[in-house]
């Protein structure tokens, strides 16, 4: 695959808790970058529905966070930390179908206990840091054909 | 076939961008989970939901699908238009629940 890139791209997206008004931002805009240097069309679809859950994530249960991209000719790396409670038991959330959610999130068909599951599905390398109280980050690297 | 088609066919109401009447259906997908339609519609597809918050928007968006399709009579917040009419995502809207509509456009696309 010929990608039109020279050098490596990254970008960074603050990301404000219970602002679910501008969800999916960083990862449309991911999405955006990554077509324009003619990433293969399924590497993007994966790296956008690992990226907008992560949003989603730091979105609905912590109160800041940032999301890191780092593009290279041979692979994307996205790195989201945030400023959350933490979660006590990973191997638990990994679980699909285990949430922690209120009631309100489900409701908006969010909190399914997808999400973690979704993103290490997407990503070749996958990774969660956590500690309780203090925050959460997640490094997902897509590697190119 | 085209959006416009099943518009017609169903008597759907268009809420945002027209310009999208004329988007392939390449299938159809029925949830109101977000991740699960992430993870699992294809582009091209109709999503019906009863979901009508503007996050629904950025997911259609995400997945190139070729509209939303609010069931139950729901309507549409009226942020989540003006931001289908940013993205250029067409929403339409019907009386029929869930399963009529599912149904209805199943028997049309299979």
């Amino acid at each position: 695959m010929a990608l039109n890139i020279t050098g490596n791209i990254d970008g960074i997206f603050q990301l404000i808790g219970g602002n679910f008004s501008t969800a999916g931002e960083a990862s449309t805009q991911l999405k955006h970058k990554l077509a324009e240097i003619g990433v293969d069309e399924e590497i993007i679809r994966r790296a956008t529905i690992a990226t907008f859950e992560a949003e989603m994530n730091v979105i609905i249960y912590a109160a800041a966070g940032w999301l890191h991209y780092y593009i290279t000719p041979e692979s994307i790396k996205i790195r989201i930390e945030d400023m959350g409670p933490g979660i006590e038991n990973i191997e638990l959330a990994m679980q699909e179908g285990y949430s922690t959610a209120p009631e309100w999130v489900r409701e908006m068909g969010w909190g399914a206990g997808m999400g973690l599951p979704n993103m290490k599905k997407n990503s070749d390398t996958f990774t969660v840091d956590s500690v309780v109280g203090e925050g959460t980050t997640v490094e997902m690297v897509i590697n190119f054909p | 076939m085209k959006v416009k088609d099943l518009v017609d066919q169903l008597s759907l109401d268009v809420r945002s961008f027209n310009d999208g009447l004329g988007n392939d259906i390449t299938g159809a997908y029925v949830s109101d989970l977000l991740s699960d339609v992430m993870g699992n519609s294809k582009k091209g597809n109709v999503w019906i939901t009863l979901q009508t918050h503007l996050n629904i928007v950025a997911v259609a968006s995400m997945k190139d699908l070729s509209a939303i399709i609010i069931v139950g009579g729901r309507q549409a917040q009226e942020e989540t238009i003006k931001k289908a009419e940013q993205e250029k995502v067409t929403i339409l809207t019907t009386a029929l629940p869930s399963f009529e509509a599912s149904g209805k456009i199943y028997q049309i696309l299979k």
